[in-house]
């Protein structure tokens, strides 16, 4: 089999290959172990056929440091005659090149999270809210946004509970399903859509530092046209569906009604 | 404690209480002693295995089986006797059901049961008050006193 080429990006030389090939080398069972070492991957890969090209990075790196200050003359005896002048002040000044720690497993950013869900709780399953101001209501699942949290509707019109984020910890997921599919979500419903607007004047001041902190905080908190227009397409397609679904007029008063723990119900013992 | 017509014996159909296969029911196939009973349930799921007494509660059946009869013929005495059906019959069968079905309801089954009783409450409501209101018409009626009590009428 003949060799081949390593894909260094290596300037402007990059190695053709027909097609993309499977990688030689693997993890042993989900491990940090690889099957092959790092001699034996290189006796596999015929990398020793390799010519290796000199990065033409490195000088322009040179360039750049040396264009980063200036040498100028001082006056005064002993004292080296010159001195390096930064143009920027860089940020750091090291006296000591910083060993490099290896991070064996980089710290992910909550971005690269990974997001789990619940197995009981698929699109279209009635929740029970346990915190916040819709506690104790019954509102059906849309779907899992990027950020984790689950959004939900009340429908607004049975429960008053509107288009809303909520964490997967504070909730109960009930077997209850309504047939979702039909129900097509507005493309703009996700974090930003629903992210808590601070007041530009407050954030604008605080940052800068000079801030009449006495200043009323804007009005309160009025609803958006788009959020109207969002939460009115949504219900309406969930209504729909609601009615489709074989128990109609039952599961509308399922929703519209709360929950709570009677005497004698253990919740560790029930079935949701 | 009613008649002690339910013996140990070769054949009874046993309900196991607790443990493994708890729920189901069994013949006995061979006593082993005191207090254990070789056991088994071709046609209910229960393996041919040793039980002890105390996990067993003996039903009111008893199938023809001779000692140690293997497991086929356990399985065609019992099918010949139509347990599962027998067994299904019976108000204590009747009872597990209706217990295995209350624990198992979901949230929304609950809220159909609470509504379906609420309904049935206001109906015997409406009706038992306007049985009150036609007593209440009626002078000399019973009015919801004991039929047999005596009433003490005063002599004019």
């Amino acid at each position: 089999m003949a060799p081949k080429a390593q894909k260094k990006p290596q300037g402007k030389q990059m190695a053709k290959s027909s097609a993309p090939h499977k990688p030689k080398n693997s993890a042993i069972n989900a491990s940090r172990l690889m099957k092959y070492s790092r001699a034996r991957i290189f006796q596999r890969k015929a990398a020793y056929k390799v010519k290796k090209v000199k990065t033409p990075a490195k000088k322009s790196a040179e360039k750049a440091a040396a264009a980063a200050f200036v040498v100028k003359k001082i006056g005064g005896d002993k004292n080296g005659g010159e001195r390096k002048v930064y143009k920027k002040t860089p940020k750091s000044l090291p006296t000591q090149v910083a060993s490099r720690k290896v991070q064996l497993r980089p710290k992910k950013t909550f971005k690269k999270h990974v997001r789990r869900i619940r197995s009981n709780l698929a699109p279209g399953a009635v929740l029970i809210l346990l915190a916040g101001r819709h506690k104790g209501k019954r509102v059906v699942l849309l779907k899992q946004l990027e950020s984790g949290l689950l959004l939900v509707t009340g429908p607004r019109k049975l429960n008053g509970c509107p288009l809303r984020r909520v964490s997967q910890r504070y909730v109960i997921g009930t077997k209850t399903r309504i047939d979702i599919s039909k129900v097509a979500l507005p493309e703009r419903l996700n974090d930003a859509y629903f992210r808590r607007q601070r007041s530009a004047k407050k954030s604008a001041a605080s940052a800068g530092g000079s801030a009449d902190i006495f200043a009323k905080s804007d009005a309160a908190y009025a609803v958006s046209a788009e959020r109207r227009e969002d939460q009115a397409a949504v219900d309406k397609a969930l209504m729909g569906a609601i009615k489709a679904s074989g128990d109609g007029p039952m599961l509308r008063s399922y929703l519209r009604s709360l929950f709570s723990i009677k005497s004698g119900q253990r919740p560790h013992a029930m079935v949701f | 404690m009613g008649k002690l017509d339910k013996f140990v014996e070769v054949g009874r159909v046993a309900f196991i209480a607790n443990g493994k296969d708890s729920g189901k029911v069994c013949a006995i196939a061979e006593i082993i002693d005191q207090n254990r009973v070789l056991i088994d349930g071709p046609c209910s799921g229960v393996r041919r295995q040793v039980c002890d007494m105390k996990r067993l509660h003996l039903t009111r059946f008893c199938i023809d089986l001779p000692h140690s009869a293997r497991t086929a013929v356990v399985r065609r005495k019992w099918t010949a006797a139509k347990l599962d059906e027998k067994w299904k019959e019976t108000s204590w069968a009747k009872k597990l059901e209706a217990r295995r079905l209350r624990t198992n309801m979901s949230d929304f089954d609950r809220f159909k049961l609470a509504r379906a009783k609420q309904i049935r409450n206001s109906i015997i409501a409406l009706a038992a008050g306007k049985i009150r209101k036609e007593a209440k018409a009626k002078p000399n009626a019973l009015r919801f006193r004991k039929p047999n009590k005596k009433r003490h009428i005063k002599k004019e």
